[in-house]
């Protein structure tokens, strides 16, 4: 069977191969932006998705912290847009929970998974490996609009009238099984974990396109160690998210059944005020404690590798540099894939754990700081003695480095379980994954958004409006989240309601108002961010060559506004890996370009 | 001539063509059953780890003991299950003609054995459902065991709870298997496959069948056997 007969057994779906791509097929609106196979729209739509929901999760966060900041005050404009669940200017505990759980699940669900790996994996994985389009556009459109679906589901959580779940981001039961145990529990709880379900199917569909297309789709003479770093972390992303969901499914299999059809799986010996003892015996909520965490470790590396990916690309394009230890690069992000899987239970060191078994548990989470030490050494190496071109893209790239040694380091105190006895559920742990996933993957996102905007839609974001955001962002990233450390060494736990009422930190009263007041600013500069993407798309200063950048991957011998199908003509062959800067004093040399003969061998 | 001999085999991911000679239905569809056999796996750990915390079990010898139209009180422990079994690992025989049958383009014998795939099936599904049917009348559902475990004590519900969450999620797999052969069966009489040239499609659906199979055979020896 011949390459193309393989790779495109039936593909009936995109028929944009060889000389017939730039014959552009009449287009409705409907089939162009709404129900889109093109993945550069996919990618769009995922990415603008992704913004909402961050706005409103971002929201959700100013609301809990004005709570925290200003406890005793009392803002009628809060009863106006949230009516009961503010009475009388305050929000209400059953609100402050509900808040709390719908910004972490948006947040690391809906914002960092599928508005970042769903955006760049869908818009760079084709234009990076040299294809017109995924393995399978129909699948990659599913894949969108399950995730559409399952915003919608979440969305309407938040305007039943027992309000959304409020039991925290990871749903540990038997708050997410019993219906009885608290008012967000209730039908929250039922939208809650239909929202999920579809997106797993979501993240499903995505991830087994990303694999098949990396895989099966690159150009020629794009072998696997001439890919991008930003193709790598995709992949691996996919991989992770592939294996580690399902199990995260099965888990919500069985808390569906304990919901609703009598069964304890996780549930044994329960009292709950009010209703009585009841007849739930045999189950663990350990368990369900396992079945989650064996996604959600994994699922921080699905939000922080293809930030990482990114990174290294943009880090290397800026500084004119190839990156240093590419196949280093390689090598610690499979490490951390594999690592991925063997840590979970880290989170679990208070649960009764053995503790022997914690001390296997300590040893593997340790290990993840080998290769993430080897890509930080790589990225700075990539730095040092480059030409360093600070466009916004880049700031936002050093930036991402900036945080994730931080809030690495951090991880090395937690991941000990003699101390995570005193810092788990600490404002320690909040500000440790913030900075080292929630905010350095915010950061990888604006890095990538900034980078290929022009690829996107062909013009250029504004700089000084983006300097003013990346500044204002990256300090207040510090100064929110940096207290934070002290409060939770001081043993301030996270998921209080007032603080104030606690003789043990009053004193951190004034602390709190700081880091609230921070908290709206940082948020107040995102619409910045936003006015610039949307005000650029249709103003923004036009690109004029095919390479704005200078950069050697393919997606930059595309057309400026490149087609269904990407490339007009053939679709180039590659000649060498992504990263020749500076190599035989040329500037750069584009993959594309057939090895010279007298040029030198070594990268 | 050695030169494009050594380049075929050093560009095996040298990108331009599938490195596992593959096209990406199939590459997607073992991605996808390895998802599948962690979601199986995790509800099979599940089980494990609730039972083996758990003081007593129910001997599955005195719980699954009867078949259709037997006499009250009959003893024939594993008997029924056997026959399922072994019908469900049949289907997977006459999968496998029908994905060889394709590769011959042999359009009538790909017929043949996709509709024996889904009798297999159907029948596999009926079996169950009287089981089901059966262990409800004796009062087993989620969250109701009325077996006593193997020493005589009293059970917790969660002998059933698994039972009907895993057989019935298993289940689930051969229905979905079951209509997509139908899909496969319909495909191929209306042609489909001979316009294309190939039968890839029976392939894909061949994998997941198999896998279906597979699954039940771990199913088996949990919840019966152990």
């Amino acid at each position: 069977m011949s390459n193309e007969a393989v790779l495109h057994a039936h593909s009936g779906a995109h028929d944009g191969h060889g000389d017939h791509s730039h014959e552009h097929h009449h287009q409705s609106f409907i089939s162009k932006y709404v129900f889109s196979q093109d993945h550069k729209m996919i990618a769009k739509q995922f990415l603008i998705t992704g913004m909402v929901w961050a706005v409103l999760g971002g929201f959700m966060s100013v609301l809990f912290r004005l709570q925290l900041g200003y406890p005793d005050a009392s803002f009628p404009w809060l009863e106006t847009i949230l009516g009961k669940w503010a009475k009388g200017g305050h929000i209400t505990p059953e609100a402050y929970y509900a808040l709390v759980t719908t910004h972490g699940t948006v947040l690391v669900f809906f914002v960092l998974t599928a508005g970042l790996s769903g955006t760049f994996a869908n818009f760079l994985i084709p234009l990076q490996i040299g294809a017109r389009d995924m393995a399978s556009p129909f699948m990659n459109m599913l894949s969108y609009w399950f995730f559409f679906a399952a915003s919608i589901v979440m969305l309407s959580s938040i305007f039943v009238e027992t309000g959304p779940f409020s039991g925290g981001w990871t749903a540990y039961p038997p708050l997410s099984a019993l219906g009885d145990a608290s008012p967000g529990s209730k039908s929250g709880m039922d939208l809650w974990i239909v929202s999920m379900a579809l997106f797993v199917v979501s993240s499903l569909l995505g991830g087994l396109n990303y694999i098949a297309t990396v895989l099966n789709m690159r150009t020629k003479g794009m072998s696997m160690t001439r890919l991008p770093l930003t193709i790598w972390a995709l992949f691996f992303t996919a991989v992770l998210g592939v294996l580690s969901f399902p199990v995260l499914f099965s888990g919500f299999i069985l808390l569906i059944f304990d919901r609703n059809f009598g069964t304890s799986f996780y549930l044994s010996d329960i009292f709950i005020n009010g209703v009585g003892a009841l007849p739930n015996e045999g189950g663990s909520a350990i368990l369900y404690q396992h079945l989650f965490w064996f996604l959600g470790h994994p699922e921080v590396y699905i939000i922080l590798l293809p930030a990482m990916g990114m990174v290294s690309e943009i880090l290397s394009v800026n500084s004119r540099k190839p990156i240093f230890g590419y196949m280093a690069m390689i090598g610690s992000l499979f490490a951390i894939a594999i690592l991925a899987f063997l840590v979970w239970a880290h989170h679990m060191f208070v649960t009764g754990l053995n503790p022997l078994l914690g001390s296997v548990f300590v040893l593997l989470t340790l290990l993840i700081a080998v290769p993430s030490a080897i890509k930080v050494f790589n990225w700075l190496t990539t730095l040092w003695r480059g030409n360093i071109r600070f466009t916004p893209g880049m700031l936002f790239a050093i930036g991402f480095v900036s945080l994730f040694i931080s809030g690495g380091l951090t991880g090395i105190w937690l991941g000990n379980s003699a101390l995570d006895i005193h810092l788990h559920d600490t404002y320690f742990v909040i500000a440790h994954f913030h900075i080292v996933m929630g905010v350095a993957s915010m950061f990888g996102m604006f890095a990538g958004i900034y980078h290929w905007f022009p690829k996107m839609y062909g013009r250029f974001m504004n700089n000084t409006l983006a300097y003013i955001h990346f500044w204002v962002t990256m300090a207040g990233a510090y100064m929110i989240f940096w207290p934070m450390h002290y409060e939770g060494l001081a043993g301030m736990p996270r998921r209080y309601y007032d603080y104030s009422i606690w003789e043990s930190f009053k004193q951190f009263q004034g602390l709190n108002q700081f880091i609230s007041l921070i908290a709206m600013i940082v948020f107040a500069v995102q619409f910045l961010f936003l006015f610039n993407f949307f005000y650029s798309i249709f103003k923004g200063r036009k690109v004029t060559t095919q390479n704005p950048w200078e950069a050697n991957t393919l997606e930059w011998t595309t057309p400026i506004h490149p087609g269904h199908g990407n490339w007009p003509d053939e679709i180039p062959e590659v000649h060498r890996w992504a990263y020749d800067y500076g190599k035989d004093g040329v500037d750069f040399i584009p993959q594309t370009t057939p090895v010279g003969a007298n040029e030198s061998v070594e990268h | 001539m050695s030169t494009t001999a050594t380049a075929t085999t050093t560009k095996l991911w040298g990108g331009g063509k599938s490195p596992f000679d593959v096209e990406y239905g199939k590459l997607m569809m073992w991605y996808f059953l390895m998802s599948d056999a962690l979601t199986f796996g995790a509800f099979l750990i599940s089980y494990g780890t609730i039972r083996f915390s758990t003081n007593g079990w129910p001997d599955p010898n005195k719980v699954f003991k009867s078949y259709p139209f037997a006499a009250e009180g009959v003893n024939a422990p594993l008997v029924f299950v056997s026959i399922m079994t072994f019908i469900l690992i049949i289907s997977s025989v006459t999968m496998v003609l029908a994905v060889q049958a394709g590769k011959e383009m042999k359009k009538k014998a790909v017929a043949t054995y996709l509709i024996l795939t889904i009798i297999g099936g159907i029948a596999f599904l009926s079996c169950q459902a009287w089981e089901w049917n059966h262990l409800h009348s004796e009062g087993a559902w989620w969250g109701m065991n009325p077996f006593l475990n193997a020493d005589g004590s009293a059970s917790s519900t969660n002998f059933t709870n698994y039972f009907f969450t895993i057989t019935g999620f298993h289940g689930f797999h051969v229905l979905s298997g079951v209509v997509i052969n139908i899909i496969m069966l319909i495909m191929t009489l209306t042609d489909k496959f001979e316009k294309r040239g190939h039968y890839l499609m029976i392939e894909k659906a061949g994998l997941y069948w198999h896998f279906v199979d597979l699954v039940w055979v771990f199913v088996f020896t949990c919840f019966y056997l152990i």
